[in-house]
C-alpha cells in the first residue's frame, strides 16, 4: 500500500497529513508548532509512523506553511509548495468547481479566487489580528468560554449584536460595553463572528468577486458560528470540507503524487525522526546588511542555509534550491 | 570638491564615467545596506517615502568617504519628489554635514538647460567635451542595461544555479573599468560574450512577468528585496518597464535617440484609463500594464514604496485593466518593514497561477 504525506508547517500550527493513492486521508495530526518547527516535524513523524499500518510504504512528500524550506530540507521532500497553491489544489480537489476559497488560521488569513479550476487572484494577511482567528480566541478568553463551546453557544443567538470590529483593540473595548449593557452571551458571541467575517471581508476579500460554490478552511472554520456568519453575509451556501483544519499539508500531498508520477520518492523515511538536527544561526559580518543566516545541521553537518543576501552563504552548499 | 550621489540601482557606473571623464573627483557612497536604511529611518521623517529614506542614508555613508558636493536629480510634477533634493539637503544640514546642493533638473525643452547646470560641477570645461562626456555616461548605462536584458533572458533557463549572478558580475566589471569613450565598445563586446557563455537551455518553459511601478524601486535591488533575480530563479523571464538609458533618453535628450523603447507609446495608452498627469510614473505604470497584455505577456507586478501616491492611483486603476485585457497583476508595497518571506510566498503564488494558467491554455489550444 502507497501513501502520500504532505506537511504544513506554520507559525502556529503544524500538520500531517497521509493520503492514500487515491487522495483519501488515512490519517491526519494537527500539532502546536511552539517556535520550534523541527521538532513539531519530527514529533509528528513519530506519531504518523505508529499510528499507520507497518506495510504502507511513502511514496511521495510535500511540504507547505511558512517553515516549507525547513520541513523540506529535513525530509526530503519531492515537492516544496507555498500555501495558496496548496490550499487551491485540496480545496479544488475536495469541492470540484470551487470558486472561493476563504481561509482562516490562528495567524493568518486568505481568500483564493478560482476560475474554470486555476488560481486567478488571491490575497493575504499578515499583520492584522482582527481578521484572523486570534481575534475570536482574544475575545473568547474575556468572556471566559471555551474555544468549543464558542460555536454552539454563537448558534443560539436570536439577534447578534452589531460590535464595531474594525480594529481589535476597539472591538474588545465595545465588546466590553455591550457586555455591561446586559446583552447575553450567546447575541454578543455571534456578534463577533460577524464582526471578524465582516473585517475578513473589508481587509483581504477587498475587491474580490466572490462566487459560489465557497469553501471555508482553515482552523476557525471549526466554528459553527463562522459558517453561519459568512452564509448571512453572502448571502449562498459555504461549505467546509471534512479537514478543513489539514488542507494546506492535504494540497501538499497531492501535490507529492503528482510530482512522483514519474520518479521514485526522495524521501529519508521516517528515521528522520530519530535524527540529530539543529537550526542555528548567525549574523553575517561580510557587509552592513548584517544578514541573519538560518543554518541547519544534521549531527554538527551543514544541510543547508538561507537567509544571506548576497548568497555568500548559501551558494557554497550548492544544494538544489527547489522553489516554487 | 568631491562629488557624491545617491544610488539608484547601477545608475553609478554611467553617472561616474561622465564625471571622471570630465575630471571631477567623485566618492561613490558605499552600496546600499541595511545599514544605509537605518541611517535613513532614523533621520528621514517618518511618513516620507522610501527612496527619500535611503538618499539620506547613501549621503550620510558618502561624507564618511569626504564627499562635501551633493548632486540631486529635481522632479517634475505633484509627486513629493520635486522637494526631495531640498528636504535631503535641509535634514542633512540640521544634522551636522556640511554639503553643498546640485540639483539636475531634467530639461524642459532643450538639453542646454541642463549642460548649463552640469558645468556648474565640471568648470570651465569646453561644450564640446561636456557632450562628450554627457554621451559617454550615456553609452555607459546603455551597456549595463544591454547586460540587464541578457541576465534577464538567460536566469530562468540557466544551466547551473547562480551561472548567470557570477557571469553578469564579471561582465559589469568590464564596463566600469572603461575609462575613455574610445575604449568602450571593445569592453561592450567583452561583456556581452560573457553573458552569452552562460548556459543555458533554451527550450525551457519559462513564464513572461513585466515589472511596471515606481522608477526607484523598480531600479534599486536593495529597495525591491532583489525581485529580478527572485523572480529569475522561479523560471520567469522578466521584463521591466524602466531601464536607465530609456529613462535618460526620454527625459535628458527628449526621445530623439534612434531606436529606443520610449514611454510614449505606454503614455498613449494609458489615455484610455487615466486622462491626467499623475506624477511619478503613475501614468507609464497603467500604460505599460496595457503593452504588457497586449504583447502576450503571461502577468505584469507593480512595485512601489509603501506611501507612494503617483503609484497608488495607478494601482486603483489597475484591476480594471487586467480584467478587461485578462492579464493577471499583483501589487507590491515595499516599505522598511516588508518581510522577506511573506514577499517570496507572495511571488511564488503569483507565479504559480500564471504558470497554471498558462499550461491550461496551451491544454486547450
Ligand atoms: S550574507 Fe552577504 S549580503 Fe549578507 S551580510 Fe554577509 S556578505 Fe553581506
Ligand atoms: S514617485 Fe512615489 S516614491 Fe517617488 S517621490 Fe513620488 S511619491 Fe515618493
Amino acid at each position: 500500500m502507497y501513501g502520500y504525506l504532505g506537511i504544513d508547517v506554520g507559525s502556529v500550527s503544524t500538520n500531517l497529513v497521509m493520503m492514500g493513492e487515491d487522495g483519501a486521508v488515512k490519517h491526519s495530526i494537527y500539532l502546536r508548532t511552539r517556535g520550534k518547527p523541527i521538532e513539531a516535524v519530527q514529533a509528528g513523524l513519530k506519531m504518523m509512523k505508529s499510528a499507520l499500518p507497518s506495510k504502507i510504504q511513502v511514496a511521495g512528500v510535500g511540504t507547505t506553511g511558512s517553515g516549507r524550506h525547513l520541513a523540506g530540507v529535513i525530509t526530503g521532500a519531492d515537492i516544496i509548495k507555498n500555501e495558496i497553491t496548496t490550499h487551491a489544489i485540496a480545496a479544488s480537489n475536495v469541492v470540484p468547481g470551487v470558486q472561493t476559497i476563504l481561509e482562516i488560521g490562528g495567524q493568518d488569513s486568505k481568500i483564493i479566487i478560482l476560475r474554470n479550476g486555476v488560481v486567478a487572484d488571491f490575497a493575504m494577511n499578515t499583520v492584522c489580528a482582527a481578521g484572523t482567528g486570534s481575534f475570536l480566541d482574544q475575545q473568547a478568553f474575556r468572556l471566559n468560554i471555551g474555544i468549543e463551546e464558542f460555536g454552539p453557544l454563537a448558534l443560539q443567538a436570536r439577534v447578534p449584536v452589531r460590535i464595531a470590529g474594525r480594529c481589535a483593540v476597539f472591538a474588545e473595548s465595545d465588546m466590553i460595553h455591550k457586555q455591561q449593557m446586559g446583552y447575553n452571551v450567546e447575541d454578543i458571541l455571534a456578534g463577533l463572528c460577524e464582526a471578524l467575517v465582516r473585517n475578513y471581508l473589508n481587509n483581504v476579500g477587498k475587491g474580490k468577486e466572490i462566487l459560489g460554490p465557497v469553501v471555508f478552511q482553515g482552523g476557525v472554520a471549526a466554528n459553527a458560528g463562522m459558517k453561519r456568519a459568512f452564509e448571512k453575509a453572502l448571502e449562498t451556501e459555504v461549505i467546509i470540507p471534512p479537514y478543513f483544519n489539514v488542507m494546506g499539508a492535504l494540497g501538499a500531498a497531492l501535490l507529492a503524487r503528482e510530482a512522483t508520477s514519474r520518479k521514485k520518492t526522495d524521501f529519508y523515511g521516517f528515521e528522520v525522526a530519530e535524527k540529530d538536527f539543529k537550526a542555528g544561526g548567525f549574523a553575517c559580518d561580510g557587509c552592513p546588511n548584517i544578514c541573519e543566516v538560518v543554518e541547519i545541521t544534521e549531527s554538527d553537518r551543514v544541510i543547508a542555509r538561507w537567509g544571506d543576501r548576497c548568497g555568500r552563504w548559501s551558494d557554497v552548499l550548492e544544494q538544489k534550491e527547489k522553489i516554487s | 570638491m568631491i562629488v557624491t550621489y545617491p544610488h539608484m540601482g547601477y545608475m553609478w557606473i554611467c553617472v561616474k564615467a561622465m564625471l571622471e571623464y570630465l575630471g571631477v573627483e567623485v566618492a561613490l557612497p558605499p552600496p546600499t545596506t541595511k545599514k544605509t536604511l537605518l541611517l535613513g529611518v532614523k533621520h528621514g521623517p517618518e511618513f516620507a517615502c522610501m527612496p527619500l529614506k535611503l538618499n539620506l542614508g547613501n549621503f550620510m555613508e558618502a561624507a564618511e568617504l569626504g564627499a562635501d558636493t551633493m548632486v540631486m536629480a529635481g522632479g517634475c510634477g505633484p509627486c513629493r519628489f520635486g522637494y526631495y533634493a531640498q528636504v535631503e539637503h535641509a535634514i542633512l544640514q540640521d544634522l551636522g554635514y556640511r554639503y553643498d546642493l546640485v540639483v539636475l533638473e531634467p530639461p524642459e525643452k532643450h538639453i542646454g538647460e541642463l549642460l548649463g547646470k552640469i558645468r556648474q560641477i565640471t568648470g570651465n570645461r569646453s561644450w564640446r567635451q561636456v557632450i562628450k562626456g554627457i554621451n559617454f555616461g550615456y553609452k555607459k548605462a546603455w551597456a549595463v542595461d544591454d547586460l540587464e536584458r541578457m541576465a534577464h533572458y538567460t536566469r530562468p533557463r540557466e544551466l547551473f544555479h547562480g551561472a548567470t549572478d557570477r557571469a553578469f558580475k564579471t561582465a559589469l566589471a568590464e564596463i566600469v573599468a572603461v575609462r575613455q569613450p574610445e575604449e568602450l565598445p571593445a569592453a561592450r563586446e567583452r561583456a556581452m560574450a560573457i553573458m552569452q557563455n552562460v548556459e543555458i537551455d533554451e527550450h525551457r518553459q519559462v513564464v513572461r512577468v513585466g515589472i511596471v511601478g515606481e522608477i526607484y524601486t523598480l531600479l534599486e535591488p536593495f529597495a525591491n528585496m532583489d525581485i529580478e533575480k527572485k523572480l529569475g530563479e522561479m523560471g520567469v523571464e522578466v521584463d521591466r518597464s524602466i531601464f536607465l538609458s530609456e529613462w535618460i533618453n526620454d527625459h535628458l535628450f527628449m526621445g530623439f535617440g534612434r531606436n529606443v523603447r520610449s514611454s510614449k507609446e505606454a503614455l498613449k495608452k494609458a489615455v484610455a484609463y487615466l486622462g491626467h498627469f499623475v506624477g511619478g510614473h503613475g501614468l507609464e505604470t497603467v500604460g505599460n500594464t496595457i503593452l504588457y497584455a497586449e504583447k502576450g505577456y503571461d502577468g505584469v507586478l507593480q512595485v512601489l514604496p509603501f506611501t507612494c501616491m503617483p503609484e497608488i492611483v495607478a494601482q486603483s486603476i489597475l484591476p480594471r485593466v487586467s480584467q478587461d485585457l485578462g492579464i493577471p497583476v499583483m501589487t507590491l508595497i515595499v516599505d522598511e518593514q516588508s518581510g522577506e518571506a511573506g514577499l517570496i510566498t507572495r511571488l511564488e503564488a503569483f507565479v504559480d497561477l500564471l504558470a497554471r494558467k498558462k499550461r491550461f491554455r496551451e491544454g486547450l489550444a
